[in-house]
């Protein structure tokens, strides 16, 4: 299964996506923003990092790299899509997820553990979750305070497309399990046909217990199932 | 006073160098506002035989400035053991590389930002981090992890206050933004840094050993390219600005000597430079850092024994009519001066237009042996490049100490036989310290696993990084106590060898090697060049014993404000390699019932501790022993403890005591908190038992089915060990007696003073300064 890892000037987690997929028997290829084309590949990812220095907006710049045309006509193909992170917030400035990104409301940058919980299974990057597992894994940034308007958001609760909620220990999406101050403690979401997700935490950081966790495992496994069909 | 190097005599063919119209005329306010001594104006004369130029005056004062020039500590520092069969590079290049196995080497080294951090915190931690990374990748390594060792005055003060966020957010927000992982380093609170914080911050880089390249300029007619990016008028003079004292009015003054950061561009750079490097299309590369052009220019040069000559109209500026004197001495971030291989200029260009950066032909590398600038044609500098990097003068200063040092250190201490206060309380208090809070307000502004190696990261003895692909690790970090160095130099800077080498141990790492940052105040004045060189006298015998050779580091001198210096403070970082990612080992205590050993003796040392900080407000007394071939012994055994699988988590003991550290390994437990039950049957008054800092101690905990193995491996290397508790559930809390005194504490209370000590001063207090 090839799936392109996208660079950005920037991006800084595109080594760790790329282990990730080689680590669940994907076949990683490096594109660079200013390649073109995405043909041939099974599905695509945009790294975390700060493409362009997060300059003017976390991920306004990047949405007009050469090589977001062709993410765009991929994922209105139907081919599955996932930012992570830095990916997350260019997919919502390109319109491929709704809502956008903002300070957390702490100010600061925040790098730490968070807990989240898997709230389908039925997607294709869960799959191989549990509904209702809990998930640790590492989170860094500074602009991950979901935000979308009320009928964004009812919308978004009602057509089932949370796909992670940030919890607290005892499993419940509480104040003090919101590390940023998302609204509904959303941690990653869907679009309206399922195939283009994104997430703030990072689960290609969690992919082995040496580091601490190997939770985030399941979005990749469950990635590359629904690519073989067997899912 | 003595000059050791004899002057070089040397006579130069009839030069063409006129002054640029406009020039200021060279009087002795010029030279001594260039921080030249008369005597070495002098020799500037005689090295050139003629009166230099202003431009050329500019270039001898950032060489010769002590932050380039070492002038006042490279004697001493070739007492510095600097050798080993695993050291690839020592002491002279862009950093130190070791050889850690398997084909890879690893780059590290640690860079001072004091005086930049001092007027601008932000700016002047970020571009510390900055300089550090173009460093270690232009040595062809690609950096992996940074560590940060830090000083600031007491917390209590708004301005202390202001330093300390602000270097936090510097240091975070660039290496955020590079996406590289800070995985540990050391911060001090003391009023001994007030004015003048210590920024230190170190990096280490992973290569191939194929891959490492030197910043030589070699092959007369190769080319010199400026890279990355433009050169503006910031940051002129930095280096001479770091080799001076501060006035009370500095920050206004000095402002435009700071640089300012841009991680994103570096970020570009550091890809650039790899892919350049792994082209074979250059031979050399140097980061622009302190003097920018000028130094990077010349020591290119005097390494490869050539010399190059650069044409200022080529180079790429930021702002039209910058002058020679301004393009030499800018100290503008993020740039690379670039040798390439003659006709391969071209290929350059396209790697970095690529990461959309530029490069540009600035000039060549000729056989004569001058550093020679020329300005549309007319030549404008023309130095030997030799006496600029080597013939600086070097100064062997009397050294003698200050004769209230010698008296802090007989002071009769408090407590020292009865406690006067209540020790469960004490104990509590001491957690909330802001020297031994947990740290974690810090880290968490730090992205700590990108990149995926942190397999320890901040808030251990040291941070881990594994090498993909090997079954290896790396350990790193930085130490030292500022308040035994200032009580005795010489002590205090073996027990900071002594303690990295320690902490590194307690990991399960083989210590291999140091980089060092030589923090002091005026080394012109007697009573600091005494304890700068009684302290690298302490460092240079505790990597004898410890075989780690220094590989490189920096000085920095004139940390004073208003005639105060600093506690000596020689930063010590250290790296060592874990052979087998299975011995990882942690602080924190994993389960109830493990058993807890004490390796090491307690004494009834109190001189120096943050008990005595904290309680009294008093830095006096002798720092506590260091017995060098006992500590060697310890770590060995420990290690070997850890080799063979026995030993579930280590801590040294250090800051506020066996106390402090044993509650360390409780708090640090996964979740929450552990809780512990210990017996101290030495005959030791409570105080020095609980809360000295006796050196050469580390606790662990053990399977109680290993125990008796354990202590006997210890005996065998002559170590003293003792089994002194156990762990308990963390409702039971902390409980330690010694002698007829107890200690009682809850797993909460001691959790919550641990925890909330920095949040509570940091983020309420920031409320009320800006109202």
């Amino acid at each position: 299964m090839k799936v392109a890892v996208l660079t950005f000037p920037g991006s800084n987690c595109d080594y760790d996506l790329y282990h990730a997929v080689k680590q669940v028997g994907g076949e990683p290829v490096w594109r660079w923003h200013r390649d073109r084309g995405l043909d041939g590949m099974d599905a695509v990812l945009l790294p975390g990092g700060f493409s362009y220095g997060d300059y003017l907006r976390a991920g306004a710049i990047a949405r007009f790299s050469p090589i977001l045309e062709d993410v765009v006509a991929f994922a209105e193909s139907g081919g599955p899509v996932v930012g992570i992170c830095n990916g997350f917030q260019i997919l919502c400035e390109a319109g491929l997820l709704p809502g956008a990104l903002i300070r957390n409301e702490s100010l600061k940058f925040q790098s730490e553990d968070c807990l989240l919980r898997v709230e389908r299974t039925d997607s294709s990057f869960t799959s191989n979750y549990e509904t209702g597992q809990i998930l640790r894994m590492p989170l860094a940034h500074a602009e991950g305070n979901y935000r979308a308007d009320d009928e964004t958001l009812a919308s978004l609760e009602d057509e089932g497309r949370v796909l992670f909620r940030y919890v607290d220990a005892s499993g419940e999406a509480t104040p003090e399990g919101n590390p940023n101050g998302s609204r509904n403690n959303i941690a990653g979401i869907l679009n309206a046909h399922g195939n283009v997700m994104g997430m703030m935490p990072h689960p290609e950081r969690a992919m082995e217990p040496l580091l601490g966790s190997d939770d985030g495992l399941g979005v990749f496994s469950s990635l590359m199932a629904s690519l073989a069909g067997t899912h | 006073m003595s000059q050791t190097d004899s002057a070089p005599t040397q006579s130069l063919k009839p030069t063409e160098v006129r002054p640029r119209e406009g020039d200021p005329q060279i009087t002795e306010e010029v030279v001594a506002d260039h921080g030249l001594s008369p005597d070495e104006y002098e020799r500037v004369q005689r090295i050139m035989g003629r009166d230099p130029t202003f431009t050329e005056l500019g270039v001898f004062s950032a060489m010769w400035s002590e932050h380039c020039g070492y002038k006042n500590s490279r004697p001493a520092l070739r007492l510095l053991p600097t050798q080993a069969p695993w050291v690839i590079q020592g002491p002279g290049e862009n950093a130190g590389v070791i050889d850690i196995g398997d084909g890879y080497a690893l780059a590290f080294k640690v860079e001072s930002h004091n005086h930049p951090s001092a007027v601008e915190p932000y700016q002047g931690a970020a571009t510390g981090v900055g300089g550090i990374l173009r460093d270690i990748f232009t040595m062809g390594a690609r950096p992996i992890a940074v560590l940060d060792s830090l000083r600031f005055g007491d917390l209590d003060s708004p301005r202390v206050r202001y330093l300390f966020s602000g270097v936090v957010k510097g240091i975070g927000d660039y290496g955020n933004c590079v996406g590289i992982p800070n995985i540990g380093g050391e911060v001090q609170f003391d009023r001994g840094y007030e004015g003048n914080p210590i920024v230190n911050a170190m990096c280490l880089g992973l290569m191939k050993h194929e891959d490492l390249i030197t910043g030589v300029a070699e092959g007369v007619g190769n080319t010199l390219m400026a890279v990355g990016a433009r050169t503006g008028r910031d940051g002129i003079h930095g280096a001479t600005f770091a080799s001076e004292e501060l006035s009370e009015d500095a920050d206004l003054d000095s402002r435009p000597r700071v640089q300012v950061g841009d991680p994103f561009t570096e970020k570009l750079l550091l890809e650039a430079s790899l892919e350049l490097i792994k082209s074979g299309h250059i031979v050399g590369i140097q980061d622009m850092g302190a003097a920018g052009l000028t130094s990077s220019a010349t020591e290119m040069a005097g390494r490869g024994g050539t010399g190059v000559e650069i044409d200022t109209s080529l180079v790429p500026v930021r702002e039209p009519g910058m002058t020679p004197y301004e393009i030499l001495l800018s100290e503008s971030q993020e740039r690379m001066l670039v040798v390439a291989t003659q006709g391969k200029e071209a290929m350059v260009k396209e790697i970095l237009e690529k990461w959309e950066l530029e490069a540009e032909v600035i000039g060549r590398v000729t056989d004569d042996g001058f550093f020679r600038v020329t300005e549309d044609g007319a030549t404008v500098v023309e130095i030997p490049a030799l006496p600029l990097t080597t013939g600086c003068p070097t100064y062997e200063r009397e050294g003698i100490e200050a004769l209230e040092i010698a008296e802090l250190r007989d002071v009769e201490l408090p407590e020292r036989e009865s406690p006067d206060r209540d020790l469960s309380e004490a104990l509590v208090s001491l957690l909330g310290s802001p020297n031994i809070a947990s740290r974690r307000w810090i880290y968490r502004q730090y992205d700590t696993t990108v990149r995926t190696g942190t397999a320890v990261g901040p808030g251990g003895d040291a941070g881990v990084v594994r090498i993909r692909g090997t079954q290896r690790a790396v350990a790193a970090c930085t130490d030292c106590n500022g308040r035994y160095v200032y009580l005795s130099p010489r002590t205090g800077a073996m027990a900071a060898v002594a303690e990295a080498a320690r902490n590194l141990v307690c990991t399960g790492a083989l210590p291999l090697a140091i980089t060092n940052n030589l923090n002091f105040g005026n080394p012109t004045k007697p009573h600091i060049y005494y304890q700068f060189r009684q302290a690298v006298d302490g460092m240079a015998e505790a990597c004898r014993i410890f075989e780690t050779p220094v590989t490189g580091g920096n000085v920095s001198f004139y940390n004073e404000t208003d005639g105060r210096a600093i506690y000596p403070t020689p930063v010590i970082g250290m790296v060592g390699v874990i052979e087998n990612v299975d011995h990882i080992t942690r602080h924190a205590f994993r389960q109830p019932d493990d058993d807890i050993v004490l390796l090491g003796v307690n004494t009834n040392e109190l001189g120096g501790s943050e008990y005595l900080y904290h309680f009294h407000d008093l830095v006096a007394g002798a720092p506590p022993s260091v017995d060098l071939l006992g500590e060697r012994s310890l770590q060995q055994a420990v290690l070997s403890l850890i080799q063979k699988g026995q030993v579930v988590s280590a801590h040294d003991v250090s800051d506020g005591g066996l106390a402090v550290a044993l509650a360390e390994c409780a708090l640090g437990a996964e979740g929450a908190p552990l809780g512990l039950e210990v017996t101290l049957e030495d005959a030791l008054a409570p105080v020095p038992l609980l809360f000295g800092e006796a050196q050469g101690r580390i606790v662990l905990t053990c399977d109680p089915d290993q125990t008796d193995s354990l202590l006997e491996t210890a005996r065998r290397h002559g170590v003293p060990a003792k089994r002194i508790g156990r762990v308990t559930e963390g409702g039971e809390g902390i409980r330690m007696t010694a002698g007829e005194y107890e200690l009682r504490v809850s797993s909460h209370d001691a959790d919550r003073a641990y925890r909330e000590a920095l949040p509570e001063r940091m983020d309420r207090t920031l409320t009320a300064d800006a109202e």
